[in-house]
């Protein structure tokens, strides 16, 4: 086990970059503790799977170094960094039965078969697949091949770190679910770091203690769920995460004042020393009430999800989506909207302009 | 729920009356012929299985048998794992994969007498390179019209040289077939490059292979035009494969009974190798 730290990595894919956009990976500055359940979330595109390579060392960065608790492994091979991967679709040696599979890993590493046959057999018990053990892999159905791809990345003693690439996709939804807790209660079991790439925040939240969200090539922000949820610091997280994600509605600040659509709004943030830029204010549907006053909204579409209502309104042409309350009733097309300022936000091109980060130091 | 529909018959019945036609009625004939003696002007005397007695009695059909498949395992044993390793180490990437894919595919193109004569005029001793070149600059002695080592060397070359593409396409199909993420497993899990072969890329090749193999016996075993435009045969009669022999005594002699016994026999015989083939081949992925 390790602590990964990921220091300034860029990643290009083409042989000589020119500009920040022929960056599949702009700038990553990350540390991973050890032991810790991640989950790299972000849009198809956005640059987790390349991260995710150049950490189990499939791809060599081309800027930056990687460090496994302090030693320098960026050129090192897949094999010598002691990583495991378990791949979107499940990759099991056919033509062996489960046992040989397990075991295999270990057979590679020249260990001795006794001792392999007892970490074989613990492992299958950890993932309860004992009975499954002598039945060739090939036919097994895919969640017991994920299974089987993942105790071969279980059974090596002080694996660094276990990486999950969207390792649910070919689950059937019923499975995924349970798939998806055995993870978690194996990584409190193994205390192995783990790495979870995905696209689903649903299984991102519910597997991670921390959560890193990607996109345009560069960590946005890093956080618990919780964190993610209270207080994006990027309009992409906030849109991202939440269903339905936050608003995001352009705002201008004048005399010490934030106004949306001829309204003055307050919000939590600070207006001094404002950073140049596109300015926003995001708030969360959960945090936007129906009033008297306020911004001037056109009612679009009342949707029921189950637990609450959500009201799509449109500002100018700017969709706000609001939750309402139990037994809350829209009587007119037009309404007025207040945002409840302490988890309102102001944004200056995208970033939270409360934080100072570290992207235009560079 | 009954989803049968008898009607359905009548949709198969033109590939049903296409292969009367150019297989069942010719195959018909032959075995008409195979059980009766003709001296010609369609005067047939019943003769009932002595043609097959005599056929399966006779040396001269089993040397050429055991010629034949001399020839066919020499070349599976050559073709297969030649194929397969010019498939490994082609590129999966790049610029190069369809300029090799052409270059492998030229052979294949060739028509089959034209590979004949193509290789009657490459060994002459006298101005074809490979048999002026053998000869004068690296001194062997080779001259496939006397010697019978040189003529089965020759067919055998040939022949590699000819179909060893198809085993090579066939390989190459399944191995491009292989997702990146097992070679990727593989590496992570310590995978040695025999270990990566044993486990990953022959397994996802097997399928294409039984069909390579099949293939390849099949057309080695029925072998005709390629020998007998290079060698007719000879010298005596140490390249006279089975097909060569049947036209022979068919064409030849104009023994109709016993040329018929002979191709029934030599069908069931490469219909029966062709079964065992494919069920060993199957057996384990039905397990």
């Amino acid at each position: 086990m390790a602590k990964i730290k990921l220091d300034n990595i860029r990643h290009s894919y083409f042989p000589n970059p020119k500009s920040d956009d022929d960056f599949a990976l702009k700038r990553v500055h990350f540390d991973w503790e050890d032991g810790g359940a991640y989950a790299l979330l972000g849009p198809s595109g956005c640059g987790k799977t390349t991260l995710l390579n150049i950490i189990s060392g499939l791809l060599i960065p081309s800027h930056g170094k990687l460090q496994f608790d302090g030693q320098d492994v960026t050129r090192l091979s897949p094999k010598d960094r002691n990583i495991a991967q378990v791949f979107q679709f499940p990759v099991i040696y056919d033509t062996m039965t489960v046992y040989d599979n397990l075991a295999f890993p270990l057979r590679n590493r020249g260990v001795n078969e006794a001792k392999i046959d007892a970490k074989v057999r613990e492992i299958a018990a950890m993932l309860e697949i004992e009975d499954m053990l002598s039945k060739k892999a090939a036919g097994l159905s895919p969640d017991n091949k994920q299974k089987i791809s993942l105790g071969r990345g279980l059974v090596r003693e002080d694996v660094n770190v276990i990486m999950f690439d969207e390792p649910l996709t070919v689950i059937d939804p019923h499975l995924k679910w349970k798939l998806r807790s055995k993870l978690k209660e194996l990584h409190q079991q193994v205390k192995t770091t783990m790495i979870y790439v995905t696209h689903d925040q649903t299984e991102a939240l519910t597997f991670a203690d921390q959560v890193v969200v990607m996109n345009f090539g560069q960590v946005l922000q890093v956080g618990t769920p919780q964190a993610l949820f209270d207080c994006p610091e990027h309009t992409f997280v906030g849109h991202f995460i939440g269903s339905p994600g936050m608003n995001v509605l352009p705002a201008q600040v004048k005399d010490g004042q934030v106004w949306v659509a001829g309204q003055a709004v307050e919000v939590s943030s600070s207006l001094e020393s404002l950073p140049e830029g596109k300015l926003e204010i995001g708030v969360r549907p959960e945090y936007v009430r129906i009033s008297d006053t306020g911004v001037e909204a056109t009612v679009r579409n009342l949707m029921d999800v189950g637990r609450h209502k959500v009201l799509e309104t449109l500002v100018g042409d700017i969709k706000v989506h609001v939750v309402l309350g139990e037994n809350q009733q829209v009587s007119s097309d037009r309404v007025h909207l207040q945002f409840e300022p302490a988890n309102t936000r102001l944004y200056a091109d995208g970033w939270l302009v409360d934080l100072q980060h570290e992207f235009e130091e560079v | 729920m009954k989803t049968e529909n008898p009607r359905a018959w009548f949709l198969v019945l033109p590939v049903i009356l296409l292969v009367a036609f150019n297989a069942l009625i010719p195959l018909m004939t032959v075995v008409n012929y195979s059980v009766q003696e003709t001296f010609g002007n369609n005067v047939f005397f019943w003769q009932g299985v002595d043609w097959f007695e005599q056929i399966l009695h006779s040396e001269r059909f089993h040397a050429a048998l055991g010629r034949q498949f001399l020839f066919t395992g020499i070349i599976l044993a050559i073709e297969i794992p030649l194929g397969v390793a010019i498939a490994l180490a082609m590129p999966r990437k790049g610029i190069w994969v369809p300029v090799c894919l052409i270059l492998m595919a030229l052979p294949l193109l060739i028509p089959w007498n034209v590979v004949g004569a193509m290789w009657n005029i490459f060994t002459l001793p006298d101005i074809g390179l490979m048999g002026y070149g053998l000869n004068n600059w690296l001194g062997i002695e080779y001259d496939m019209t006397q010697s019978p080592l040189a003529a089965w060397v020759t067919i055998v070359v040939m022949d590699v040289w000819h179909w060893t593409s198809l085993v090579v396409l066939l390989a190459y199909a399944g191995l491009v077939s292989i997702p990146d993420a097992y070679y990727q497993a593989a590496e992570i899990d310590g995978a040695s490059k025999w270990s990566v072969f044993r486990f990953i890329q022959l397994p996802k090749m097997k399928q294409v292979l039984t069909i390579a193999v099949l293939l390849r016996f099949m057309d080695s075993f029925m072998i005709y035009t390629e020998p007998f435009v290079l060698t007719g045969g000879g010298p005596g009669n140490s390249t006279t494969l089975l097909s060569i022999d049947l036209v022979k005594v068919a064409l030849g002699q104009f023994d109709l009974g016993p040329a018929a016994a002979m191709s029934l026999i030599y069908f069931a015989i490469t219909l029966l190798v062709s079964w065992i083939f494919y069920t060993i081949m199957t057996k384990e992925s039905k397990e």
